[in-house]
């Protein structure tokens, strides 16, 4: 017998925000060298774009596995409110202590939006630029 | 296994409405897509087939072949066409990006002459999508 057929609603959405990979475990000099440019006290910033995918049963009411509504409001709540325009390593508590890559900023997306409770989060993407990007599904 | 994608691009128009809930309800679940007139979209959809290259072609389904099929199956179904009315396929049934998805991956399915289907992307726009899988597929390409 075939695999039932399975549905994932994909919405991308977008913040700008200001980072610097610096780590106080490592020396002025690791890390200039580990993380160059990056490293720049002032830091730098980018557009980032967050790509998520949900998955779950389509409402047959309304058609949908989460109401467009529902979801942005908690995206919003939940990332894009504290995220967009701030500093990173400065005022998300987060990254205080770890390094605010973006390897790190999908692993906390996703810690965040796990929570959703309409429908289960299957995949979190984060492109820091149009060239990089970065993708986490859980542990 | 290789995954072959091809993308193609189609407008339509919809609407959310659903005859079961009261006009209040439709408006207050569907919000401004439950307009009477309907609204449209360009929609762009990437239809992934999984397969092993044929060891004379090379090839794990002709492109010409699939474009045909995508063609025939898809943009004469729904290419300019107000998808409540006109899809027969979609009749009964909200033409959200779950369903149309879903349309398009049983029609296209029994289609696919080599290899087969492995995943339906149909983005409404370029910030909303929905993806389509058979279960044991989950996670590849």
């Amino acid at each position: 017998m075939k695999d039932t057929l399975q549905l994932e609603l994909g919405r991308r959405y977008h913040f700008a925000a200001s980072h610097r990979l610096h780590s106080g475990k490592l020396s002025e000099q690791e890390n200039c060298r580990i993380f160059g440019k990056c490293s720049n006290p002032y830091g730098h910033g980018h557009n980032y774009t967050v790509e998520v995918r949900f998955s779950g049963d389509v409402n047959p009411t309304t058609g949908m596995i989460a109401n467009l509504a529902d979801l942005d409001a908690f995206v919003n709540e939940q990332v894009i409110e504290p995220f967009d325009r701030r500093s990173l390593q400065d005022e998300v508590p987060e990254f205080r202590e770890s390094v605010p890559t973006t390897e790190n900023l999908c692993i906390e997306i996703f810690r965040r939006l796990k929570s959703f409770p309409i429908a289960k989060l299957a995949s979190v993407r984060v492109e820091e630029t149009s060239n990089n990007s970065f993708a986490y599904a859980g542990e | 296994m290789v995954y072959l994608t091809r993308k193609l691009e189609f407008s339509a128009s919809h609407r959310y409405h659903n005859p079961a809930l009261s006009a209040e309800e439709n408006r207050r679940i569907f919000g401004k897509c439950n307009n009477p007139h309907g609204h449209g979209h360009n929609y762009t959809l990437e239809v992934t087939i999984a397969g092993e290259p044929d060891p004379v072609t090379g090839m794990v389904l002709d492109l010409k072949e699939l474009k045909e099929i995508l063609d025939r199956e898809i943009t004469q179904r729904m290419d300019h066409r107000f998808l409540n009315y006109e899809v027969a396929e979609l009749q009964g049934q909200i033409p959200t990006c779950e369903n149309v998805a879903r349309v398009i991956w049983n029609l296209l399915e029994p289609k696919i002459p080599q290899g087969h289907l492995h995943r339906v992307r149909l983005y409404e726009s370029a910030d909303l999508f929905a993806d389509c899988y058979r279960d044991g597929a989950r996670g590849t390409a």
